[in-house]
């Protein structure tokens, strides 16, 4: 059966028992006068006697594409002919072309796992020995310089440590999405400069995000790249607003973000990653820094990252997705220009009559309490106030019709002057009524820990509207 | 301590290169002005008053505006002042 151009390549470790079962079959191929190299993943030293090849590196590992060990690869002429696993007498001497073989071993035992399939090696040898995809410039850090301390230094960090982006876990994000690292996502404001795949993940490490929150990242850095949505004008302001992202649709509880207890908080590596992670996009890629174009007076804190989930879990509840045109069941992601939190902490209402003309007393506050139609706004409404809404009959369109009534206002509450305030609207306004909201400009969304008679209104851009940002919608793919 | 890390760098890679200003014209006689409102509330009370003194001096001048101060002038509006005007003033009113 083995002619001249045969020869044997067996992987093996000491630690594998099967690998130790093996060795006298070991030993017979080598008697049989084929070449016969046995590469050893942990110990050179074994098995003694047959000259072993260190792959502690497990680059030949790596190379032969192993996945169990034993393994053993017959070679023709210098190419791979068959191989087999773990210890099967049958399939052995099918492939050595060896009978006898191995005759005082049990038929078969099941072999074990290659070092090099571990948790996290493939993309360490892959950048090791292999030609990983990514392109980016490679920064040397020498030590004693520490990495971490080089990302604040070189500008990349928006204040907070950030995950130092080697290229292994760069290619291990670049594993969360089905895209080709070096397609480009688009431009990225202000400086318009071109983002790959590739740049997205690095700051999705950076951000701290695991590999499966790539696709939704995309979606939200495709989504903010709408030019509906203004991300340039958001971030030249010097009004407080930044990016917040709403994220819908199985993909939430996939991989595992909170839209209950504290859910606009802290706490939650995928909600903070993932608007973290659009941030450090705009800040690296595309430019935009504090003090640079980024003109904020104050700013507030959920430019640092603003990302949670929509509590999905009644039925009866129109996702924010479904009613924005996403088909149900498909995961979406909403972008808004938010631009602060107020609280609303009504325990006393037991009504929606009565709680839809509560909340309308803190919308009127958004922005300015005089000012009016240029302004969005989004509830995020708890379960305890959507229990109210909910017992009295009233659903996602029927609140917001409410809202929107109940925040009309007459001119003589909102002209120069009234209440002792300077600012306002013209004075010719006086006798009119005016809508606080423009037609599309109150959204409502479902989050929050179930007790706690509050909710939230995040207050929009002051240029809300086609004239500056609306809010954009996008299906999260892969 | 490390020994040797490499990090992918996570910007454009572009780094900015200081372009030159034009030298301004020697005069503005026979030229024609263009005064580009961005669209901020007022900007257009500060133009008149720059489109008024350049008249005065009996200089040709053509008004253009940004249909918002919340983006960027639309390509097609950069190009149309390029080709019409020799000189732009644009104003920021806050």
């Amino acid at each position: 059966m083995t002619g001249a151009g045969t020869q044997f390549v067996v992987v093996a470790k000491r630690d594998c028992p099967t690998c130790d079962l093996v060795q006298p079959v070991l030993r017979e191929i080598a008697a049989s006068g084929a070449p016969l190299t046995v590469y050893t993943q942990d110990d050179p030293a074994f098995p003694p006697g047959l000259e072993p090849v260190d792959d502690r590196s497990l680059e030949h590992s790596w190379r032969l594409g192993i996945e169990t060990v034993p393994t053993l690869i017959r070679v023709e002429d210098g190419a791979e002919a068959e191989r087999t696993v773990g210890w099967d007498r049958a399939e052995w001497t099918r492939v050595t072309g060896l009978d006898p073989l191995g005759a005082a071993l049990p038929d078969f035992q099941p072999g074990c796992g290659s070092k090099s399939v571990d948790p996290g090696m493939p993309e360490i040898l892959e950048v090791a020995f292999g030609k990983p995809p990514m392109r980016a410039r490679v920064i040397d850090v020498h030590a004693p310089e520490d990495e971490h301390e080089l990302c604040f230094s070189r500008g990349w960090s928006d204040g907070l440590p950030v995950v130092p982006p080697t290229p292994v876990r760069v290619l291990r994000m670049l594993g969360g999405t089905t895209r080709d690292a070096q397609e480009v996502v688009g431009a990225i404001p202000p400086n318009n400069a071109s983002c790959t795949v590739e740049k997205v993940a690095i700051n999705a490490v950076m951000a701290g995000c695991k590999p499966e929150y790539m696709p939704v990242v995309l979606a939200v850095v495709e989504a903010a790249l709408v030019p509906e949505f203004a991300m340039h004008g958001l971030l030249c302001t010097t009004y407080f607003s930044g990016p917040m992202v709403v994220v819908n649709g199985p993909v939430a509880r996939r991989i595992g973000m909170n839209s209950g207890v504290n859910a606009l908080g802290q706490g939650n590596r995928a909600n903070a990653s993932i608007g973290r992670a659009l941030q450090l996009v705009i800040r690296n890629v595309g430019g935009g820094v504090p003090g640079g174009i980024d003109r904020a007076t104050l700013g507030w804190p959920g430019k640092y990252t603003l990302c949670f989930a929509e509590d999905e879990s009644d039925p009866d509840w129109q996702p924010l997705s479904v009613e924005r045109g996403i088909a149900p069941g498909a995961s979406a992601v909403t972008l808004f220009g938010a631009g602060g939190l107020s609280p609303n902490m009504d325990e006393g209402s037991r009504t929606p009559e009565s709680l839809a003309r509560s909340l309308a007393m803190t919308l009127d506050s958004v922005g300015h309490p005089k000012m009016v139609g240029n302004i969005d706004a989004f509830i995020v409404l708890s379960p305890e106030h959507w229990a109210i809404f909910k017992e009295g009959g009233w659903d996602r369109a029927r609140i917001r019709a409410e809202l929107m009534a109940a925040t009309v206002r007459p001119g003589a509450e909102l002209v120069r002057g009234a209440g002792g305030v300077d600012a306002g609207v013209r004075p010719e306004l006086v006798e009119d009524s005016m809508p606080k909201f423009r037609e599309g400009g109150l959204n409502i969304v479902r989050a929050g820990g179930e007790a706690g008679l509050m909710s939230a209104i995040i207050g929009g851009w002051v240029a809300s509207g086609p004239r500056g940002t609306t809010p954009v919608t996008r299906e999260i793919r892969t | 301590m490390n020994d040797g890390i490499q990090l992918l760098d996570p910007t454009a890679e572009t780094a900015s290169v200081r372009r030159e200003r034009r030298p301004p014209p020697p005069s503005l006689e026979g030229l024609t002005l263009g005064l580009l409102d961005i669209g901020k509330a007022r900007g257009n009370t500060f133009l008149d008053q720059i489109e008024a003194h350049f008249a005065g001096r009996g200089l040709a001048v053509k008004r253009y505006a940004k249909p918002t101060n919340t983006r960027t002038a639309p390509a097609d509006l950069a190009q149309t002042i390029a080709e019409e005007v020799d000189v732009v003033v644009d104003a920021l009113s806050d």
